[in-house]
């Protein structure tokens, strides 16, 4: 089994839940022209709701759906009660104000459920596939894991092309004023769609906390590659928040096993400005590129 | 003859005299206040010095040039790592040595991510600066020899000159040296935002095809806000060197680029004066919220985490309350006392007002 | 933190005595450590009070185990201030979280030193953040007892004469456990697993000094950055070499990924953990979730590992059970683990080292008697070894193994060693705790 094999089944199963938090950023940054810090600390807390129902006796899915419909909630409640408020103050607030939540969430998570590292319970064996005589490193929960966001990017791809509220949703990201006086009522939708990309950062939470264990901080570094992912793919294109997750999952990986894993955030770097200096706006943008 | 006076009547407009004015108050004020506390009290007096050099530098780069950084936490660290490791088998350079190639050294760097950054526009600074942040630091961890892996560089302490005495507090001789740097820096920013430099920052700000229309070189702008940026948070990383005693990964986390951010969002973006109070906020409140969480009886995880906790309603409720920040908030109290009493604007209070930039809107 | 209510009060009674001290000394009448009543004989020391501190990791990266450690020390603490003290003076904690960040260290260590004006720094955590402020409080001749890091660094008696340290240092550890992996598994190919720091390299620094480090190839040396969880390539590159003993000096949340990294590759080689990585309590909580798919507590199974104090599971060794009472009546919110006993431990150290410095101990006086009294190990398996040109506590350990229920067997006797010197077996016998559980 060559190395390169190794990690890239290892890389993708990564870039997957990279790829799922970008997709959150970015149904948020459309929505809203906002980038969510607080993301990855959201989808702790609705993991920590998840494992809490687990422990007390819910069987598996019962605390995966549980983690997934907190976050739907979670996400409906901060930019009703936090962002709306702040909708017309500059850009920068909204960044702090997310930084806020972050740190509030991060210290509320080990008050409530104390501190310690806990593990959290794969849906399917963690054991790599026999393929012939050898063990692959790739388990019937990476499949799952993999599946779970691929499903998921079709969904809301079906979900924004395809329905009347997709379309509502759309219109009211990209022109609020006109969208208002064609009588949609902007605000819901809004709402909807950082709940939306909430759930979606919870199903990164519960995909990838039995291979990073449970603590306060642990989805930290989710956010920033999912985030860097993100920057890769492009804003404002959903596929480009996929391409982009995986890309980073692939690159770190790659970093890490061939240069050592102390290189890994320097390779991302790299990767990430020789990326922007020919496509300042990702991958997937379609502005024109700026000159010097 | 007539043209050097008319160059030194440049040289020393009204606005540089003001500054300097300013500075020297603010010099006798800090020297006087620094004899009559204690040592710890100087010790976090230092410390807001030293964001505050960071902290203005960010302001110049993000709140007047609408160049969105997170990751100034890396540009102090490459300060802080320059100073270490002139001090580390030269202990005798002197200080303002160890200041000046830190300024140096993080200004060249800067020249490059400034070019970079140029291209780049919100979100997708925000990304590259973000990722600056977490690499810059693994740097230091991967070549241990050069910058000591994990456990960092050392740094022996200044000690104060002998004409002080040789009691003289070591805390206090720091606080000079911060209090020095600060407020230099502040003058030569004051001076750059009032001239030509700050009135292209401002524009490319506010609407780059306007300033290119109006014979601003935009890019070029954007390079030297990053540049003069990039040199205070090396000035600002080699004292915080000095300040620590160590130079370790662990001290310039993300947490560092963010909390620079956070400091002058609170404090009043766009303003130098915006700065310090921001610094005074990244100091203090912490410092106040843990001394409130230990006096309470809680279970250890809880009173561990309030204070965390607190903070992060602050920075919540901050951003609900006063959207332009301590010093916005500020301004509009001024403008109040002003309506209210009938002042004339522009009248007694004009040196204080003009320290810092007009009403930021970004 | 309960020690810190009506902190006021006490600090302006603390002043008040402290003056009154001060000029008690400039008269000369002070000093004496024979008499019977207490004095304010240092700072931090009033007739009827010890105020010491501590920087900890309390919330971020680094908090979860080790935010445990200082509470459970306040708990020995108040156990012993609800027993009258010690020669009759409560004991005081303040301990600061600092995130495992040395700016915060430096800043919160003057307040503690300042402003809080404690005898002594006590159990600080971390090795860059300590770092960051041993010169400081050096400098101030603060004395700054067991330094809750395995680096060499706190053993500096010329440079830091206040400085200790108090758990046996990583190299120590490397060499015994390569002695073990010599007489027990010999033969077998070796590979390394550790943390990218001090602790990772200071611990493979003493296995190739035992193993020769040319026995190990550099494909079967890998490490990771704690702030890298994905660890799947280190894993795999170690299966690739072929290693089947793989030594592991790592955080327990990485000793899991690396047994669940292995899982996943069908890789099965006998684990040896440094002790900071195999906390019992702490790995079964991080594997039991795996227990579907063969994966299990069967992962624990065949462990090597070692230890410096009782084992937590040990029911019957005297100190575990006093140190577990105390935890149920004082901390019972925390899990019952290696950290609780670190912390307790290490707290029990620190009564010793107060009494044997007598009833009016200054800070000077007090590093002395901990440099020329022979303090027992206590709790601990292995000797202290403090004199005037050592400050390294625990001087050695025990190897044990895990079976896959998670019950604890010893194997052999205690060694001892130090960074450059042989090891030795330890011939003393393990000391039991006095009646009422205080020194």
């Amino acid at each position: 089994m060559s190395r390169f094999f190794v990690l890239t089944l290892n890389g993708v199963t990564q870039g997957a839940i990279y790829a799922a938090m970008a997709l959150a950023l970015v149904m948020i940054w459309r929505a809203t022209k906002v980038i969510n810090f607080a993301q990855g600390a959201m989808a702790m807390f609705t993991t920590y709701l998840a494992v809490f129902a687990i422990e007390h006796g819910t069987p598996y899915w019962v605390g995966f759906l549980v983690a997934l419909v907190s976050g739907l909630l979670l996400g409906a409640i901060v930019e009703r009660v936090i962002v709306r408020p702040v909708e017309s103050a500059p850009a920068l607030n909204v960044v702090i104000l997310t930084l806020g939540l972050l740190l509030f969430l991060e210290a509320l998570a080990p008050m409530a459920f104390g501190g310690q590292i806990r593990s959290f319970p794969p849906a399917f064996s963690i054991v790599g596939l026999r393929l012939g005589t050898s063990q692959v490193p790739f388990s019937p929960f990476d499949l799952f894991t993999l599946g779970s966001v691929v499903a998921v990017m079709l969904l809301l791809l079906v979900l924004f092309q395809k329905t009347d509220l997709g379309l509502r949703m759309r219109a009211s990201a990209f022109n609020p004023e006109v969208s208002r006086l064609l009588g949609i009522r902007v605000g819901r939708m809004l709402t909807l769609g950082w709940a939306l990309a909430s759930l979606v950062g919870a199903l990164a939470g519960v995909l990838i906390a039995p291979s990073l264990l449970l603590y306060p901080t642990f989805m930290d570094d989710v956010l920033v590659f999912g985030f860097t992912g993100a920057v890769l793919g492009g804003l404002d294109s959903a596929v480009g928040a996929v391409v982009g997750g995986l890309l980073m999952g692939f690159a770190l990986t790659y970093v890490g096993g061939y240069f050592g894993s102390d290189l890994e955030t320097v390779g991302a770097l790299v990767i990430l400005i020789a990326v922007l200096m020919v496509r300042p706006s990702g991958l997937f943008s379609v502005q024109r590129v700026r000159q010097v | 003859m007539v043209a050097v006076q008319s160059r030194l009547d440049r040289l020393v407009r009204p606005t540089f005299g003001r500054h300097l004015l300013f500075a020297l108050g603010a010099a006798v004020v800090l020297l006087l206040l620094s004899s009559q506390i204690g040592a710890y009290d100087d010790y976090n007096l230092t410390a807001v010095a030293i964001f505050a050099v960071a902290a203005a530098g960010l302001n110049l780069l993000t709140g007047l040039n609408g160049q969105l950084s997170l990751g100034h936490g890396a540009l102090m660290a490459i300060g802080a790592y320059t100073a270490s490791l002139l001090l580390k088998d030269h202990h005798q350079f002197p200080v303002i040595v160890v200041l000046l190639a830190a300024v140096l050294s993080t200004g060249v760097i800067g020249i490059g991510f400034g070019y970079a950054a140029a291209r780049l526009r919100g979100p997708y600074l925000a990304g590259a600066t973000l990722t600056l942040a977490v690499a810059i630091p693994q740097v230091a961890t991967r070549y241990k020899s050069i910058f000591g892996g994990e456990s960092g560089l050392t740094v022996a302490p200044s000690s104060p000159p002998d004409w002080l005495g040789a009691d003289f507090p070591p805390e206090r001789w720091l606080a000079w040296i911060a209090f020095a740097a600060a407020i230099v820096t502040m003058v030569l920013l004051a001076n750059l935002l009032r001239g030509a430099p700050g009135r292209a920052f401002k524009a490319v700000r506010d609407n780059e095809a306007a300033a290119a229309l109006a014979g601003i070189n935009v890019a070029r702008t954007q390079v030297l806000a990053f540049v003069v940026s990039a040199a205070c948070a090396g000035l600002a990383g080699a004292l915080l060197a000095y300040w620590t005693g160590v130079t370790a990964p662990a001290g310039f986390t993300l947490a560092l680029s963010l909390q620079l951010i956070t400091a002058i969002v609170i404090g009043g973006l766009g303003s130098l004066a915006g700065a310090v109070w921001g610094s005074l906020v990244l100091v203090f409140v912490p410092l106040l919220t843990s001394g409130m969480a230990s006096r309470l009886s809680l279970p250890s995880s809880v009173a561990d985490n309030l204070p965390l906790a607190i903070y992060g309603c602050i920075l919540v409720i901050a951003m609900l309350v006063a959207p332009h920040g301590i010093q916005g908030a500020l301004r509009r109290i001024l403008a109040y006392g002003r309506a209210r009493w009938g002042n004339t604007p522009g009248g007694g209070q004009k040196g204080v007002v003009d320290w810092d930039d007009p009403a930021p809107d970004t | 933190m309960k020690s810190v209510m009506g902190g006021n009060a006490l600090r302006i009674r603390a002043i008040a005595i402290v003056c009154l001290a001060g000029l008690l000394a400039a008269c000369g009448t002070s000093g004496d450590n024979s008499s019977g009543t207490n004095t304010a004989s240092a700072p931090g020391i009033t007739a009827t009070t010890i105020t010491i501190g501590s920087t900890q990791p309390l919330t971020g990266r680094a908090a979860p185990g080790y935010s445990e450690i200082s509470p459970s020390s306040n708990a020995y603490f108040n156990y012993v201030n609800d027993h009258g003290g010690i020669n009759g003076r409560k004991i005081t904690y303040y301990y600061y979280d600092d995130g495992y960040n040395p700016t915060n260290t430096a800043s919160l260590t003057r307040k503690l030193i300042l402003e809080d004006k404690v005898f002594a720094m006590f159990s600080a955590l971390g090795t860059p953040t300590h770092l960051a402020v041993v010169d400081y409080i050096n400098s101030q001749k603060v004395p700054d007892l067991f330094v809750s890091s395995g680096c060499n660094c706190w053993n500096d008696v010329s440079n830091h004469p206040y400085t200790f340290g108090w758990q046996p240092d990583y190299t120590i550890e490397g060499k015994i456990l390569g002695q073990y992996i010599q007489k027990s598994l010999g033969g077998k190919k070796v590979g390394y697993f550790y943390q990218n720091d001090e602790f990772g390299t200071d611990g493979v620094k003493g296995l190739d000094a035992q193993l020769g480090a040319s026995s190990v190839p550099d494909a079967s040396r890998q490490n990771y950055v704690p702030t890298n969880t994905n660890i799947g390539p280190q894993i795999a590159a170690l299966k690739a070499s072929g290693a089947e003993v793989v030594v592991s000096f790592s955080i327990p949340a990485f000793t899991a990924l690396a047994l669940l990294g292995a899982a996943k590759l069908g890789y099965h080689p006998i684990w040896v953990v440094s002790n900071v990585g195999s906390d019992v309590t702490t790995l079964t909580g991080l594997l039991k979730n795996f227990s579907k798919g063969a994966v299990g507590g069967a992962l624990l199974g065949g462990m090597v590992t070692d230890a410096y104090l009782p084992l937590t599971g040990d029911s019957a060794n005297p100190w575990i059970s006093l140190f577990k009472g105390i935890h149920d009546k004082y901390v019972s919110n925390l899990p019952w683990d290696g950290n609780v006993l670190y912390g307790m431990a290490q707290a029990y150290t620190f009564v010793q080292a107060m009494k044997a410095a007598g009833r009016n101990p200054t800070r000077a006086s007090f590093v002395k008697a901990l440099e020329t009294t022979k303090l027992s190990g206590g709790p601990g398996l292995a000797p202290l070894g403090f004199s005037s040109s050592n400050h390294l506590g625990f001087l050695g350990v025990q190897i044990y193994t895990i079976a896959a229920d998670g019950t604890q067997t010893t194997t052999g006797p205690v060694y001892t060693s130090s960074d450059s010197g042989p090891i030795s077996q330890y011939s003393g016998s393990a000391s039991t705790p006095p009646a009422n559980g205080i020194p």
